[in-house]
């Protein structure tokens, strides 16, 4: 696919009307309704775990049973709710601490190393890249033992929110060098960086007043994904954190975990814990999209 | 198709910058901004791949401190050979990744294809595909282990009982559980929920990166629309198939909180490599568990090295 996922940042281009099928002959018509209704069809399937959650939610305890437990409740309670917010709201404060913190600290160093793996080269920066593009696949369970001993034994960190700081903005660098990286090469002309060179500028000059001005796409993207991997994580909250500071992930597999979970306020706060990533991907979906879309390296 | 533009310029950046008069090198501010970066990628990826593999060779199977640790070559190695759990561990994940792949793919590139022309309300349609993305595993996990309850019959909840209430009861079964004939298929199913709506993604931007004027002169030269997808349009977007595939394979090989989340860390019947992992540890089997792990990388290596040469020299090839 592109080489620029990131820049072409509607990343999936509108439709342009030239292909679209004049709408004649009944087979025409036919084949169109067959598709809206797969359409719909798919469309309700995905929804279901979603009307699943929603309506479990509110349901009090005498009602999660067999016989009913596809319907909607007959009376609503927010008893699930507040439980789970209750449970759900200090390690929420954590998940947002830990998610921005990483967030905005790969975002800088990506920027940086990004900047200069397109427009800055040294000897070997391609192979270093390609080492840091690896880091991307990196079957995060392969490492997290030594990752544990060296953190908290070697280093002598504690388990908990500075930890998974630590970590999540370690593990970020890589996706993020790659999101700018491809930014950078598209967006900045170097045209632009010869006139700077010409007129005597260094690389620091030139990255922060030439590269880093028109970078805010760039760190739009990469911040919307750092924060989201970062408040999704369960593994590294798993091995790094514990029931007094873990991240809003270790609470809600808590609150969940064990044979006979409550149900309401699971699904609740299953919903609650979602709310901050879903609201980041309705209001900025295409940036989402677009952070998405980029760990196809390419 | 692959987009040239940051290999042409690449090549024109990589052009040797004139050497300022006072000896320091250009290019050595670059390396020095990106040292930070480079030694924390190299302690927190390469140095612990070692150290892991390391331990790996030594006999540091338990927690006592007066263990004399030394190397044993690869007894560790044998032993997870020997040990039927491991390698139903994997084969459990293979069936997870097969599942997984395949799901995702045909899911992905028929929402793909259905939403491709641009039909009314595809925006909705599209942001409801992709939603499922946005939410933990472990979130999504919260759902799935009601939605995926084995019981079937008349105490049957979630999904089961779905089947019942429009009538397929044949399609109840057991799911993930021990008596299932299902087990990891099913345990694909809410990875293939979350992850379907991005290949949908990546193939609507493939198929939108070609040109509309091959499908006109496709059609124009009498091609029929299937012809047209067929010669035209999926020949193009293997690279496109290529990255999907890479990325659902290594998600996959990543797996560990859907399974601990659904079936629990210490499960036979839907037990996979990373979440024997979290057992080893548990029980302090530090050498078995560098093994493990050591195998793990290696298998994903196998994959993604290759990739990611390919990607490398492609750009290349499109820059000159």
């Amino acid at each position: 696919m592109t080489t620029s996922t990131v820049d072409a940042i509607p990343v999936i281009p509108g439709q342009t009307n030239a292909n679209t099928p004049k709408p004649g002959g009944g087979r025409a018509t036919s084949a169109r309704i067959v598709k809206y209704v797969l359409l719909f069809i798919f469309l309700v399937i995905v929804l279901i775990p979603a009307y699943v959650m929603i309506v479990t939610s509110f349901k009090p305890g005498a009602e999660i049973s067999a016989s009913r437990s596809w319907q909607l409740p007959i009376n609503w309670t927010g008893q699930g709710w507040s439980k789970a917010w209750d449970t759900l709201k200090a390690p929420m404060g954590r998940s947002l601490a830990i998610a921005s913190v990483a967030a905005i600290i790969s975002s800088m160093l990506g920027s940086m190393n990004g900047f200069v793996f397109a427009k800055w080269r040294f000897p070997g920066s391609n192979m270093v890249f390609t080492l840091f593009l690896f880091g991307m696949f990196l079957p995060y369970p392969a490492i997290m033992i030594p990752l544990q001993q060296l953190l908290i034994n070697d280093i002598g960190l504690s388990q908990g929110v500075v930890t998974l700081m630590v970590v999540h903005t370690i593990f970020g660098i890589p996706i993020c060098s790659l999101i700018f990286r491809n930014y950078y090469a598209t967006a900045v002309p170097n045209e632009i960086l010869e006139a700077a060179r010409v007129d005597g500028a260094g690389m620091w000059k030139t990255y922060t007043s030439i590269v880093l001005p028109v970078s805010i796409p760039g760190f739009v993207v990469t911040l919307i994904w750092q924060f989201t991997s970062a408040w999704n994580d369960f593994l590294f909250a798993l091995f790094l954190s514990n029931s007094t500071n873990g991240p809003a992930t270790y609470a809600l597999q808590q609150l969940s975990g064990g044979q006979n979970p409550d149900y309401a306020s699971s699904m609740a706060g299953a919903l609650i814990s979602s709310l901050p990533t879903l609201v980041i991907y309705i209001v900025l979906g295409r940036y989402f999209i677009s952070g998405m879309m980029s760990g196809s390296v390419k | 198709m692959p987009d040239t533009s940051v290999a042409d310029r690449e090549t024109a950046a990589a052009t040797p910058a004139p050497r300022p008069k006072r000896g320091m090198p250009t290019w050595l501010p670059g390396f020095l901004l990106v040292l930070p970066s480079i030694i924390l990628i190299g302690v927190f990826i390469y140095y612990l791949i070692v150290k892991n593999f390391l331990t790996s060779l030594t006999n540091r199977n338990s927690n006592n401190l007066n263990l004399k640790v030394h190397f044993i070559g690869f007894d560790n190695y044998t032993r997870l050979a020997n040990d039927s759990t491991y390698v139903h561990a994997w084969w459990n994940l293979l069936v997870l990744t097969v599942a997984f792949i395949i799901g995702t793919m045909v899911f992905g590139v028929l929402w793909a294809l259905l939403l491709e022309k641009g039909p009314k309300f595809e925006g909705i349609f599209r942001s409801v595909y992709l939603f499922p993305m946005a939410i933990s595993f472990i979130a999504a996990s919260v759902a799935w282990k009601w939605l995926l309850n084995p019981q079937t019959g008349p105490n049957a909840i979630g999904l089961n009982q779905l089947f019942q209430l429009v009538g397929l009861d044949s399609l109840q079964n057991a799911w993930f559980s021990s008596n299932s004939k299902f087990n990891m298929v099913a345990m694909a199913l809410p990875a293939v929920w979350q992850l379907s709506g991005y290949i949908m993604a990546l193939f609507l931007a493939g198929f939108r990166g070609i040109p509309d004027d091959q499908r006109e002169a496709a059609r124009m030269d009498g091609a029929s629309e299937f012809k047209i997808y067929r010669y035209v349009l999926f020949p193009q977007l293997s690279p496109v198939a290529l990255s999907a595939l890479i990325i659902i394979g290594h998600m996959s090989m990543k797996m560990f909180d859907l399974i601990y989340a659904l079936a629990g860390a210490t499960s036979y019947v839907a037990g996979v490599p990373a979440t024997m992992l979290w057992a080893q540890l548990s029980t302090y089997k530090y050498g078995l568990a560098g093994a493990n792990s050591t195998i793990i990388l290696v298998v994903v290596a196998i994959f993604v090295i290759p990739y990611l040469i390919y990607t490398r020299r492609s750009e290349k090839k499109a820059g000159s």
